[in-house]
This record gives C-alpha cells, structure tokens and sequence, in this order.
C-alpha cells in the first residue's frame, strides 16, 4: 500500500500538524517507503498468536485511594504559554 | 407521553439506549493521586499526571477498581478476570494527554440487566451492555472572553464508571426509570452519589425511530443531559424532531446533539469531521487489569440488599408493589420505612410513611434526613393505632402534633388524653345517651332510613371527642337501634 | 597521576575518598574539559554552577566521613529526564523553556547518591534517531575521527549527547534511554561501555516517553564496572511507574571479574545480515572467541523471527509516538504558535514545534492506528513481536547470554547517511531485536577499524539478568583491552 497526497493530509489532520501542499509530495513518499519496508510483516504467520502486551511478566499494580498530589496550581501553570486567575488559556473553542 | 409518536404517515416507535457516566466514589482520581473532590479552586486538584506534564505516568486507583465490579455486581453483571485500558487518542483543550484513558475492547463489566419499575406498577427487565472505567476531562469555560476559553483541569483523571444499556427502553418514561434505578443501585452500593446538580452522574441518551417490528433506525446521541426530566424532554423532543425529519423526505444523520432545557429541544454540536477516528490503543504505559476470583467473592460479601431484593421483601411484607417500589426507590426510604415498621404492621407503616410523612416533607419541601418526625417516632404512632390505643382519625392530629414539637407520640396522647375509650359500659351509656336525645331519628331509621346510621355514630364521636372506638360503637349501636 | 578527566569512577572514588583530590577539583576539571570541547555540541543545557555547589557539598560529607555511594562524580543526564527547576527539552522546539516541576526518579535517585549532573546532554529530537541529527539544538560531533579525513562524525543516537561527553572525557559517565538501540548504538560509535538493562528495571516516571512499551534508562560509562556503578544507583522498583517491576537490584559491580567459565555464549545465526561491515563480522568471531579462551562455552542459537524485529519496531514505535506527541499542544507548556482559531493553532504549534523525523514519525503512527489499518498493521506488529520475545525465551534454553555486532557500520560522517530514512534505520537493526523483548542489552567496544574509528559488539541476557552482562562484558572488556583515545584527545 502506498500513501498518496490526499492520504498525508487527511493523517496529518488528524495529528494536528499543518502540512504545506509540497512537503505532502515528499511526505507521501518517504511514509509509502517506510511502509513498504513494514508490509514485511504481512507475510510472517501469525495464526494463533496473541499479541503481546507488555514484555513485562506481572499484574497490572495498584495503587491506595490516598490523596498525595494537587494543590500546586501555581506549579501547574507555571509553564503556560497563557494564563489567567488560574486557568489554562486558549484561543475560544466553537462548539 | 408514551412510546408511540403520531406521525403523518402513521405511527412511530422509539428505540432508546443509555449511557450513564457515574463518577466513581472516591478520594482520588482514577491515574493520580490529586483529590477528586467537586468544587475546588480552578486547578488546585491537578497533579502533573492529570495536567499530561511530560513524562508523567498513570497508576491506577485500588478502590475505583473495587468500586467497579461492586457497581457490576450490583447491575447484575458478568465481571470479567481481564480488563484492557486503551487510549482514546483527540485533541481538545481540557483533555491535556491528548488521548483518554478508557477501556474499549475489554470493559472490566460485561453483560448484565435490572429491572425497572414503571409508574403503572409493573416492572421491565432491561439489558445491560457493558461498565467501564475510564478518566473524566477537564472543564473548558467558553463564555468569559469574546475571543478566548478558559481551561481548569480539576476533573481531568476523575475516574467514571460508564454504564452502557441495551437498546431495550421504548419510552421516555422507561427511560426516567432506568436513570432512577441505576442511581438508586449504585447509591445503595455507595460507589457514586448520584448527584447529577454536579454532575457526578451525566446521561448520554441514543434516539432513533422505527416503525413497529422494524430494524432500529439511525440513531443520534444527545450529550450530557443532567437530569432525570430532562432525559425525558431530550427524548420525546428528539424522536419528534426524527418522525418530522424522514416524513419531510429526509434522513436521520448519525450525529452528537446537545439539549437546551431552556427550549426544551435538542440541536447538532457542530461536528467533529475526524470524531470518528480515535485510534484506540491499548495504553502500553498500563498492563491488562486482572482480578481474581477470590477479590471478586470478597466484594460479593460485602453487597448492600439492592432495591430489588427489597422489593421483593417488602411485597412479601404484604406491601403493595407500588408502595414497596416506591419505599425502595431510596436507600434512605427503605431504612427509614424498615425502622418504623419494625415490630410493627408493615402496611400500615407503608401507609404512615408514604401518605402522611413524606407528604408532609415534600410539602415543606424536606428531605427525609431532615424529617422532624425520626423513623422510631413514627413507628411508636403506628403501634398505638394497631393496639387501639388511638384511632386513625386522632392519629393524624397526634401526628400533626409530632411534627410540630418532634414529641413521640405516646407522650403527646397521654398529655393530651386521646386515649380511645374501650369501656363497652362507657360506650353503652353514650349510646343510650344520643339515642335517647333523638328518639325522631330512631324512628325514622327504624322505618327504613338507614342512612341515618352514620350521623348516630357522628353525634357519639362528637361527644365523646372522638375517643371512643369506632367498631365498638358500631358493634353497640347497631344492636341498640335493632332493638 | 593521570589527569582527573581520564580517571575511571571506580579510581575517581577511591582518589576521593583518599583525598588525593577533591570533588570540586573532579567537577572542576571537567568543566574545564567540556568548555574547550563546546564545539561537540555535548550539551542543551549546562549546569555548571549547580554542579560546582553540589561539589562542594560533596567535600564537605567527605571531610565528615559521611559520603554517598558515588559521592562528587560528575556525569552528563540526557535531556529526556525531567530535571526540576532546570530546562528540559527532549531536544524539541516543542518544549523549548520548559523548566519541569518535578524530578524523574532516576535522576532523583543518582542525585541522592551523589552524582553530579554537569548538564542535559544533546540528543535527537524526542529520542527518535541514530545519528544525534536531529536535534533542534544543533547536531553532536563524534569527538573520533576517520584517520586522514577531517570530516564530522556522528556520535550515533539518539543518547549522541551523552555518549559523546563520555567519550570525550568531559563526563565520567552519563544517563541514556534505549527505545530500540540508543544507548547501545552511540556507545559503539563512541567507543564507551553502555547498558540498557531489562525494562522494566529502571523507572521511567520523568522520562519524557517516546515509545512507551520499549523506552528504558541506561547508562554510559567507559568501562563496564563504572556502568555496574551507575545502574545500581538507577535501578530499583518505583510505584510511580505501572511498568516498573518489584525485585531486588543486586550489586552489580560484585559481578564485574567474576569467572565465565562454563557460562554458555549464543551465537545467532540470524544476525550474520548482508550489508554488514566485513570488519565487523570480523570483530564479532574475535569476540568469539575471546569469551571462549576465558572459559566461556560458545552454542549457535536460532532467533529466526529477528528479520522481522526492525519491521515491527517501525509499526510500534511510530504508533506509541503518535499518541505519547499528543499532549505537546502548546495549551500547558512548552511553545505555541499562534492561529486563527483553535485547531489551526493547534496545526502551527505542531508544525513548527516538531522537527521533520518526529512529524514523519507521529504521521506513520498515526496512520497505523488509523481505521481500517490497526489490525493490519499494528496488531499484525503485535504479533510478530510475541514471536519475538518467544524467540529469545526459546534461545535461552540453550544459553546464558548472547554475543552479537552492536551496528553494522562504525560512525558515519554528518550528512552521510540521511537521506533516506529506512537507511538511516537499519542502524539499529542489531539492537532493536532485544529492545522488542524487553531482554537487557550492553555495548562494549572491543576493536578499531581499519580507518581508526572504534567498533564494539552487543551482550544481550535473560530478563532481569543483568548480573550475567556485567560478568560477561568485564570479561570481553578484559580480552578486548581497548585504550584508543578519541583523535580530540590524542592530539
Ligand atoms: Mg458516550
Ligand atoms: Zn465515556
């Protein structure tokens, strides 16, 4: 399968990333090559096999309903781009 | 209302499903250890987890999970031994990761029903699809500044049950039920205080109409609806809004609508064109959650009896369904009504607690935790109609007494002296008395006006102040005028 | 007395703690050191002055006999470590400024014992690479050059930053993050000692993540026992990290010199791939064969499903990516660019915020995780990736370690290999392997090539296991006796 212009921008949508009409030129080649270089996997046999969830050999752990975090705001927003009596701010959202 | 809409064309069906997200009961959220606690200052309950700070990784709550399979349990669910968090991957402000955590695939709830309890009296079991955990957003405020929007991300991680139903409601008034029993059940439970002013309990409501026996039409999702009327108006509105829609020759689109209780209707949230691709994932910063069997026996143990176990009970009681329905409604009415009827007739403490008491606080406008009447009190009254201390007439002034001074009623018929007199030569002399002062009237019902038979029983409660009993009154007085 | 900037940790402690210098004079002199070497481009950010306080700290526990376990030891912390109140920038536009809030465990634990951070070393951007060029803050220069060409080398990536520091004696050692070779491969092109231990090992709670179910902390050293030295102060349990596994870390160094008699080295057979630098099949039978005149039993073992690991790490890897990236959206932290409206400030910020490699990266993960494809794609990875792991589970049956070339080629020059990215990816197609298992991995440079660029093989262990690396490493570093200096220090 290979990516075609149209293709990089609808992904491109999707990952918020603004992608000019040119780099989708480039773009849609080197991600048609990377995914030539995946499509290898098709042909590995994988019948039967459940896909691995972690390398990790436990149970997921828990942690106690205790309060430990919070109460900084100032800390939270500190590396805001924008902020204002304590909220995050961003250019109005329409709904 | 009802499930049938009238159309132009004929008649129309509507086919409605729940999604209910109940904010889990519990100190912290779901991933961090930020309190969860409504109200605070904006983000002065964020943890750098909840704020999606670089680096930062989730660690799940013992106690939402807990929680969970309680509220399984509860809905009389399957709980599966492995659950998978997944991401949810969209961008938008007050969802700082970029992604949920929720569970897609493999919910820690599967399939399960309870019963709904109609306002006629009879009862409808309905499906339970699915319960899930899953991470709350923040809160964006859009109507500060012309041209900004304000993000706190105090409720962002706040853990959620979503409690998927089946298709099974048809009709607005069925889906007002189902809301109030899953509120009912898991406020038994204790794993969500149902609070829907803050919106600890929110309703996602799926519309769409058919004709009768057809497949399911196009469905809409009505977001956020946070009250049970309101559940019923964005029902009955948006069905409307459908059967108008087809009959003008068009088609329903699957879409997110909003409803506006000002007007009453629902309208399009302008659609997210990419909303349908959310790339779920299985969180790899998470393990799948397993549960063993034993943890699961271990809460079975601790279950509450659920309102319709009670029900059942209480029918069995010898109440009626709809009394025993109502009475189980609210953890709260079922200990209460339990109390008072402890020891004593059932029905008729289902009678005291449901006509008089909570007439009387809805009246003035209470809430049964703040009755000035306390259970015990009001079973003390129910005794003393059942032993024929008093009779049901001066019960109620004794009860109005009650009210005002929060006396038990014993103490108030013994300082007032409304004990029902029982003396049968009493009773006898008073008889003979009014008999005697209206011999015109004895006549006149010998001859046949049996109708004067309840002024004779008038005139002696009257005089004796309404203390005497009335069946023996009624036992004497008939053998008297017979005579 | 050999300068203080080519000690070991090992000798620069027991100097110490014998007073024979002091840790202000250690610190001092690397800061020397790393000014006269700017140009290597070694650090984002660096904390000379933090580290010259911590310094005299460190003495002052020394004259009153109470020094930590690694006490004044200067080293380099990749830029991926959150590091509170300094500057962390996984070498992005993105996060330009951002000063965290919080500390990574691992680096909170090396600062409890001690160590002093000199500064966030250089890497490629959000760790995605094999060259350290892609940085936002400029490219790392190998301080090795070929003999006769004057030409910038690479350091290897993504740790470039660190490997280089520790190679051109300006750290004593340094932290690194391996996701599918970047602690491994940039210690070969480097010529140093560098382990990824077993994930799981090493918390990555304050490790800016970039493929989560493959991101793992290591470090950099330039002999095998000061890397024991530096993991032991990494490692351990942390409830902050659900992947974080609860057993004992044991005293790794204790491991270093012990006999590999008997141990049972893999030999895969699968890793002999065409494009390989004859050198270095050459240098790995050398390898052979040193283990086995220390003792070691040497078995040929079948990993059959390692043709497919680079493959499956270009699936999983972008997938994770794209959605770890998303919270880089210029709301909380970091840069913003402005726009319109929401979603194209939103696109601008991402845009400009975000280098090439990483927006190829986020774009391919995102379309396998796309509707239609996940299945295909991503679960399809999954699979192969089981296989993978159950490769390793089979081979250990018949081995305690396997021995392997760590990159197929030595350093190559700026410039020289980027043009296409899926050559630019098979640097790692040795060490992606292990990372997709999970097993733990070391580099340990063993030889030069014939063009005077250092050359280094791959020990590769059982989960958890890390114990059994060091053994084996210390021995190879034994037999290997590798003393080149980088041409930086030579001349
Ligand atoms: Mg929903
Ligand atoms: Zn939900």
């Amino acid at each position: 399968m290979s990516i075609d212009k149209d293709t990089v921008g609808k992904i491109a949508r999707l990952a918020r990333i603004r992608v000019s009409e040119e780099d989708k030129e480039t773009l849609a080649g080197e991600l048609s090559g990377i995914l030539a270089m995946v499509e290898k996997l098709n042909a590995v046999d994988t019948k039967g096999v459940a896909p691995l969830t972690s390398v990790v050999q436990m149970k997921l752990p828990m942690r106690a309903d205790v309060v430990t975090d919070g109460g900084i705001p100032e800390k939270i927003l500190q590396n805001a781009p924008e902020h204002s009596a304590g909220f995050f701010v961003v250019p109005k959202v329409v709904e | 209302m009802s499930g049938i809409i009238k159309g132009a064309t004929g008649d129309w069906e509507m086919v409605i499903g729940l999604e209910i997200h109940a904010q889990v009961l519990s100190e912290t959220k779901l991933f961090s250890g930020a309190s969860a606690a409504f109200g605070a200052a904006p983000n002065a309950q964020v943890s750098p987890v909840d704020a999606g700070m670089p680096g930062m990784l989730p660690v799940i709550n013992s106690v939402c999970v807990e929680k969970a399979v309680r509220t399984g349990l509860g809905l009389n669910s399957v709980i599966n031994l492995e659950s998978v968090f997944e991401r949810k991957n969209y961008f938008y402000p007050d969802l700082p990761q970029g992604y949920q955590i929720s569970q897609y695939e493999k919910p820690i709830v599967g399939n399960g029903e309870i019963e709904i309890d109609l306002p006629d009296g009879t009862v409808k079991t309905i499906g339970i699809e699915r319960l899930h955990l899953e991470q709350d957003a923040g809160k964006s405020l859009h109507d500060q500044h012309p041209q900004k929007s304000f993000v706190d991300l105090n409720r962002s991680g706040n853990p959620l049950m979503e409690i998927v139903s089946k298709p099974d409601l048809r009709t607005p008034e069925e889906a007002a039920a189902y809301v109030t029993k899953v509120r009912a059940i898991v406020r038994y439970l204790d794993t969500c205080d149902g609070n829907m002013d803050e919106g600890s309990m929110r309703c996602d409501v799926n519309v769409s109409v058919r004709r009768a026996g057809a497949p399911f039409g196009t469905r809409c999702e009505i977001k956020n609806v946070n009250s049970v009327r309101f559940v019923q108006m964005a029902v009955e509105s948006e069905a409307r809004r459908q059967v108008d829609v087809i009959e003008a020759g068009g088609t329903i689109v699957q879409e997110t609508r909003l409803f506006d209780p000002k007007t009453g209707t629902t309208r399009s949230m302008r659609s997210k064109e990419d909303a349908h691709d959310y790339r779920y994932f299985p969180d790899p910063d998470l393990l799948p959650l397993t549960l063993e069997p034993d943890f699961i026996e271990a809460i079975k143990k601790t279950l509450p009896e659920l309102p319709d176990a009670k029900k059942k009970r209480f029918i069995a009681m010898g109440l009626s369904p709809y009394d025993a329905s109502v009475l189980t409604s609210e953890r709260e009415r079922a200990e209460f009504f339990e109390k008072a009827a402890n020891g004593n007739d059932p029905k008729l403490a289902a009678n005291w607690l449901t006509n008089e008491l909570l007439g009387a606080l809805n009246k003035a406008e209470k809430d049964l935790s703040d009755s000035p009447v306390r259970a015990e009190q009001l079973g003390g009254l129910v005794a003393l109609i059942a032993d024929n201390t008093i009779s049901g007439k001066i019960a109620k002034e004794v009860f109005a007494e009650m009210w005002e001074s929060g006396k038990d009623a014993a103490a108030i018929v013994e300082e007032k002296g409304l004990k029902q007199v029982t003396d049968t030569g009493a009773i006898e002399k008073l008889v003979d008395e009014v008999l005697a002062e209206n011999a015109d009237k004895v006549a006149e019902y010998r001859s046949g006006k049996d109708k004067l038979f309840g002024f004779f029983v008038g005139q002696i409660m009257k005089k004796s102040g309404g203390k005497m009993n009335p069946a023996m009154v009624n036992d004497l007085l008939t053998s008297k005028l017979k005579g | 007395m050999t300068k203080l900037t080519h000690l070991t940790i090992k000798a620069a402690l027991e100097g110490l703690k014998k007073k024979e210098f002091t840790a202000s004079e250690l610190v001092g002199a690397h800061i020397a050191a790393s000014e006269s070497a700017r140009h290597l481009n070694c650090y984002i950010t660096e904390t000379f002055d933090s580290a010259r306080a911590q310094a005299k700290e460190a003495d002052a526990r020394y004259a009153a006999g109470k020094a930590l376990p690694l006490d004044g030891i200067p080293i380099a912390m990749k830029d991926l470590f959150c590091t509170e109140g300094v500057q962390t920038t996984a070498a992005s536009n993105i996060l330009r400024g951002f000063v965290p809030p919080y500390e990574s465990t691992v680096s909170g634990k090396m600062k409890a014992d001690g160590l002093i951070s000199m500064g966030k070393a250089n890497l490629d951007e959000f760790a995605m690479g094999s060259s350290n060029t892609t940085s936002a803050f400029g490219n790392v220069i190998n301080p090795w050059k070929r003999k006769g060409d004057n030409r910038d080398l690479v350091p290897g990536g993504s740790s470039g930053g660190s490997a280089a520091a520790v190679a051109a004696r300006i750290a004593m050692g340094a932290t690194g993050t391996d996701t599918g070779g970047s602690i491994r491969q940039p210690a070969a092109f480097c010529g140093i000692a560098g382990i990824k231990p077993t994930y799981g090992r090493c918390s990555r709670f304050g490790v800016v993540a970039f493929a989560s179910s493959l991101d793992q902390p290591g470090s950099f050293a330039r002999t095998v026992e000061d890397n024991a030295l530096l993991l032991r102060s990494m490692a351990g349990y942390d409830p902050k990290d659900s992947t974080s596994v609860n057993v004992p870390v044991p005293d790794y160094a204790a491991a270093c010199g012990g006999s590999i008699k008997g141990l049972r080295v893999g030999v895969p057979k699968e890793y002999r791939v065409e494009g390989t630098n004859a050198e270095i099949l050459a240098l790995w039978d050398k390898g052979v064969e040193m283990l086995k005149d220390a003792g070691a039993e040497i078995v040929e073992v079948s990993l059959p499903h390692t043709k497919y690991a680079l493959e499956t790490y270009y699936v999983i890897a972008p997938a994770e990516c794209s959605s770890n990236l998303a919270r880089y959206d210029g709301v909380r932290f970091g840069q913003r660019s402005a726009g319109e409206n929401l979603i194209e400030t939103y696109e601008n910020t991402r845009a400009e915020g975000f280098g090439r490699e990483v927006k190829r990266r986020i774009l391919i993960g995102t379309y396998v995780l796309s509707a239609g494809y996940y299945d295909a794609y991503y679960n399809q990875a999954r699979r192969v990736r089981k296989l993978i792991w159950q490769d390793f589970i089979d081979a250990y049956q018949k081995c305690d370690v396997l021995l392997t070339p760590t990159a197929p080629t030595p350093a190559f020059a700026i410039g020289e290999n980027t043009q296409d990215p899926v050559t630019m990816y098979l640097n790692d197609i040795f060490t992606i392997p292990a990372s997709m298992a999970g097993m733990p991995g070391m580099g340990v440079p063993v030889g030069l090539s014939a063009d005077g660029l250092p050359l280094g093989l791959q020990l590769i262990g059982k989960p958890f296991e890390e114990e059994t690396l060091f053994k084996a490493g210390h021995a190879l570093e034994l037999a290997a006796k590798f003393d080149a200096l980088p041409q930086l220090l030579a001349a």
